[in-house]
Order: structure tokens, then C-alpha cells, then sequence
């Protein structure tokens, strides 16, 4: 079977502006050769300090930016390869939540439009179903995103993503502009979408706690190589890596025995 | 005089575009000195507020009633230039976000040395000297090289480092931190947390820790008070709120979190409902209408502090309920 999503040897290389004109200009290597693949319906936890790379490759998996090496195939099409038209209509199984709900969502068009922008075919039902899974009512669709709270304009961003029925959803930091308590009805909200629908996570956080909860398998990032990766639970208990070491002795609470 | 902090009934009405909105409604509590507080609690719900209050940097068009006595003064009505003599010079501040809170146009060098030209009046040769000792004193590296730096030149780690030396110049004897490492990694905030007690220790001033991170508090704070809807819901010694968790918002902020350690696949318990507006806060408990433990006496009046065990209170009428 081909998995949903197969990242091969993937690199990434920006070009800084010339800092003067007798020498080239520098060149970040923010992606070295990272490969991994996640099978439909699974999720899989980017995890590693700011600089590491995690942004970079969700923005290549998403087809903003193209690699410098290697590919992304999604089902088995070289996503970078398609030509425009038949990337525009593979973008319906790979959808997007960011991390600030407040930036994401425009000010001046109402939840209905927001959420219905990714189809290609206005389809007022498919708001209303779209609305309802993520626990808003249908009501919500004619009012603007400033009548909505922190965790409320998240849901709206999630249903935005649901509403072309993705196979994979690449989520970026999705809870940490969210209070405490209102991140823990977006994380509830997340695992029982992907009960109900079979929706693949790529779930890239800082937060060791929620990325346990959340993923079946987790990536350990460090200046754009993926140094660990496995099982959540083998991972986190038997750490092999300095850097996951490092992470788990940093994240707050490890040493708290309550 | 044991207090160096001591705040009282401490209410501010601000005017918003939903009307008028209490963000504080009563707030008490005191602070000795080299003692460490935290408050914590969700968006809103009045622990900023706090903090800028006892700064005196309330947005304009805020009323304030009540008491902040540091010190033995009065800080509430204090006129603006009696104020300025005190901020920066004995309480010291540290913000959450580095990059805003620092000048982009003037070196780290004289930033820190900002706060000892204000209130000693010293050369710029011996402020400059004093900055580079306090630049060591919070463990910048090539902290000679530094101080020549400008802000962006700097990390996020750095920045907050500065920060906390242009705060400690004038050696302050309370210290205002409001979320001072939600903006940087995890490993880079245990440093900060480190350094912050580190100072605390050695130098005897008190701290003032404000986050809305639990974990954060657990390793910190001797004292925690728990803030919802603009009081204070629950006070007590950190390791016994960690235990007891008397208030019903206690036991739903504590109970949401994912815990490392906890495995997968369950779901969280949620709090139902949403933090209320401050403009439309209820008569009674703030937490009423989230509360499984609700009565309708809940909703008559705000709740008063009811004693749980030593120095332990908690605002909730249904203390024996909550179990």
C-alpha cells in the first residue's frame, strides 16, 4: 500500500542577501537530507528548539516553497513535480493550521466565506457540516472572526481545513497562542476528527506533553536533520539522542512528581 | 513592618468599547521581602493587570480604588514623578516579548545603563563599567563584546537577558516578572528560570512571578495564587495548592493539561464553557457558570475567602463539595 505521505531525502537551502560584493552570497542549510513517511490516518510529532528546521519542512510538505533536494510524494505523486493545475487540485487532501489564530483568519470576511475559501465551488452545506464538526453552530458562519475567542477562532481555522475532506492536516504550533484550558478542548477536538474521519497529522510543536497525547510517532529535529525518531513512547522513555535528552530534562514539569 | 508588598481590596475599572469592565475585583495579598509569589491563570483574568497596577502603569482612563502599599507607601493616587523614582530603581521589571520591551535603536550597553543614569546620576564611563558587570552577572557570553550589540544582534535567550540586567541595576528589592520565557524554547527557558532564581537567592529581593504555565510555577514560586475573572480564587503554599487544588477552577486548570508521562489516546478533561468577559462579569461567582459543583447561592454574591488549612484559602462556598 502507498503511504499517504513519503518524504525522501529532503533539503532546503536559503541564499542570505551578499554581505559584500567581492564574496558570494552566504547559504543557510536549513533541511539536510530528512526522510521519513506517514501512513493515512496515523500522526506523527515534529518536535525541536526554534531554528530547527520544523517550519521549513512543513512548508515544503504543503507545497509553499520547492526543496533543494529530494521529494515530498504525496500518494505517490511527486508533489513538486505536478504540474499547477494538478497541484491545485491535489491541495484538497493537504490542508493547513497555523499557529496564531488571530493572524490567520482575515478581519474582514465573515466564518462562512473564511471557511468555504478552499473550495472551488461555493457550497453552503459543506460550511454548515464543516461548522458543525468542529463544534460551532451554523449561525457562526455570518459573523466576523473578532465575535470569536482564542479557542473558537482555532476551530474555525481547523474547519477551514476540513472543509475539502484532507487526507493529511500539517498543523504548526495549532495550540500555542491557546490558554490551558482551551487547548485541551482544541487537542480533544483534533483526535476525535481523526477518529471520525481517518485525517493524518503532522503535528509539529514544541511541547513534548501534547505531542505524547497526540501522536503515535515523533521526530526529533536539530539544525535541520531529523536525529531521532520512533515510537512516542519508546522515544520519550528511552531517549537515545543528546538533543531529545536535552528537551525532556528542559520541558517543564519533568522533574515535578505530583 | 515584615511586608515589603502589601496589596489590598485592590479594584481597576477599565473603560471598554462593551462598556465599563472590572478587570480587578478585589485583589489581596502581601509579599515579604525575598519572598517569591506567582500568580497564574488564563487570558484575562486580571494577573497582567496586577502586576501593572503595582508598576503604576495602568492603561489611561483606569480607576483604581483600593490599596498597594511597597515598602510602607502608598502607591495607589502616588503622583507620576514619585512613581518613576521608584520604578526601575526598586521594583526592577522583566516582559514577556524582549524584542518590543528593548529599544531597536540603542546599544544593550546603554539600556542597562538607562536605570543608573535615571536614578544615580553616575558618569556614562561608570555606567558603562557597571553595565558590563551586570552583563556578567547574568552570564552573557563575551558580555565585553555585548555590550556594543543592538538588540537584533541578539537572541531571543540574550534579549531576555538584557532585559533582566537593566532591571537588576539599580539592585531592586522586588522583581516583576510577567511571563518572562513564554517567547523562547524550552531549553533556553529553564536558563532564564534558572538565572531569575539564581538572582532571587543571592541578591534577597522578591520576586513577582506571573505565568500561565503550572509547571512553571511548581519548580519557582513558594506561593501561588490562582486568578479568574479578576480575583484572586485561590492563595496558598505552592506544594499544597499542587495537592489540594480547593477551588473548583484549580482542579479544571490543573486536570487540562497533558502531562508527559501520561501516555496517549485518552481524552483531556475540559472546562465547559468560556472564561467570561470582563464587562459582563456575573454578581456572584465568577466561575459559576462553568462550575459542576454550582448552587444557586453561588450566584448571590462573590464568594469570600474561606480558610482551607495554614495561610490556604480559596473563594468557593462549596469548599467541602469540591473533592
Amino acid at each position: 500500500m502507498t503511504p499517504l505521505l513519503q518524504v525522501e531525502h529532503l533539503g532546503k537551502q536559503y541564499r542570505l542577501p551578499r554581505e559584500s560584493l567581492w564574496h558570494s552570497a552566504p547559504v543557510v542549510q536549513a533541511l539536510h537530507d530528512v526522510s521519513f513517511t506517514l501512513q493515512a490516518g496515523r500522526s506523527l510529532g515534529i518536535v525541536g528548539e526554534s531554528g530547527s528546521g520544523k517550519s521549513t519542512l512543513a512548508r515544503l510538505v504543503m507545497a509553499l516553497e520547492s526543496p533543494s533536494s529530494g521529494r515530498v510524494l504525496m500518494n505517490g505523486h511527486d508533489l513538486h513535480a505536478l504540474p499547477p493545475p494538478a497541484l491545485r487540485e491535489a491541495r484538497a487532501g493537504f490542508q493547513m493550521v497555523f499557529q496564531d489564530p488571530y493572524a490567520s483568519l482575515d478581519p474582514r470576511q465573515r466564518v462562512g466565506r473564511i471557511v468555504a475559501e478552499p473550495l472551488t465551488t461555493p457550497d453552503p452545506q459543506r460550511v454548515v457540516e464543516a461548522l458543525d464538526a468542529v463544534g460551532l453552530r451554523a449561525a457562526d458562519a455570518d459573523k466576523y472572526p473578532h465575535e470569536f475567542s482564542g479557542g473558537q477562532r482555532q476551530r474555525i481555522a481547523i474547519a477551514r481545513a476540513l472543509i475539502t475532506r484532507p487526507k493529511l492536516i500539517v498543523a504548526d504550533e495549532p495550540l500555542s497562542a491557546l490558554d490551558v484550558s482551551v487547548q485541551a478542548q482544541v487537542l480533544n477536538l483534533m483526535q476525535d476528527l481523526q477518529q471520525q474521519f481517518g485525517i493524518a497529522y503532522l503535528f509539529i510543536s514544541h511541547d513534548l506533553a501534547v505531542v505524547e497525547h497526540l501522536c503515535d510517532e515523533i521526530a526529533v529535529m536539530q539544525a535541520g536533520r531529523i536525529v531521532e525518531h520512533g515510537p512516542t513512547e519508546h522515544v520519550l522513555r528511552a531517549p537515545a539522542h543528546a538533543c531529545t535528552r536535552a528537551l525532556l530534562d528542559a520541558a517543564p514539569g519533568s522533574a515535578v512528581i505530583l | 513592618m515584615s511586608e515589603l508588598l502589601a496589596v489590598s481590596d485592590l479594584r481597576v475599572r477599565l473603560d471598554t468599547a462593551s462598556g465599563p469592565a472590572d478587570a480587578l475585583r478585589g485583589v489581596g495579598f502581601t509579599l515579604a521581602p525575598g519572598e517569591t509569589l506567582g500568580l497564574v491563570g488564563e487570558s484575562g483574568c486580571g494577573k497582567s493587570m496586577t502586576a501593572l497596577a503595582v508598576m503604576g502603569l495602568l492603561p489611561d482612563g483606569a480607576r483604581t480604588s483600593g490599596s498597594i502599599r511597597f515598602q510602607g507607601h502608598e502607591l495607589v493616587g502616588l503622583a507620576d514623578e514619585a512613581m518613576c523614582e521608584l520604578r526601575g530603581n526598586r521594583i526592577g521589571m522583566v516582559f514577556q516579548e524582549p524584542m518590543t520591551a528593548l529599544n531597536p535603536l540603542h546599544t544593550v550597553g546603554r539600556q542597562i545603563a538607562e536605570p543608573l543614569r535615571q536614578h544615580r546620576g553616575i558618569s556614562a564611563q561608570a555606567a558603562r563599567a557597571e553595565a558590563l558587570r551586570l552583563l556578567d552577572r547574568v552570564h552573557m557570553p563575551q558580555a565585553a563584546q555585548r555590550l556594543d550589540a543592538y538588540p537584533h544582534q541578539l537572541s531571543g535567550g540574550q534579549r531576555q537577558r538584557v532585559m533582566i540586567a537593566a532591571a537588576l541595576a539599580c539592585g531592586p528589592d522586588l522583581l516583576i516578572a510577567d511571563e518572562p520565557t513564554t517567547a523562547l524554547d524550552t531549553t533556553i527557558q529553564r536558563e532564564i528560570l534558572d538565572l531569575i532564581a539564581e538572582l532571587v537567592a543571592d541578591s534577597g529581593m522578591a520576586l513577582l512571578l506571573i505565568s500561565h504555565n503550572l509547571d512553571v510555577m511548581a519548580q519557582r514560586v513558594r506561593r501561588l495564587l490562582v486568578m479568574y475573572g479578576g480575583s484572586v480564587v485561590e492563595d496558598g503554599p505552592t506544594e499544597r495548592v499542587f495537592e489540594r487544588r480547593a477551588h473548583p477552577y484549580t482542579r479544571g486548570l490543573f486536570g487540562a493539561r497533558p502531562r508527559l508521562g501520561a501516555g496517549s489516546g485518552q481524552r483531556l478533561p475540559t472546562i465547559p464553557g468560556r472564561v467570561p468577559e470582563l464587562a459582563d462579569l456575573p454578581v456572584g461567582c465568577p466561575f459559576a457558570d462553568r462550575c459542576p459543583w454550582v448552587v444557586d447561592a453561588c450566584r448571590d454574591a462573590p464568594p469570600a475567602a474561606m480558610p482551607v488549612g495554614p495561610a490556604h484559602d480559596a473563594r468557593c462556598i462549596r469548599l467541602d463539595a469540591v473533592t
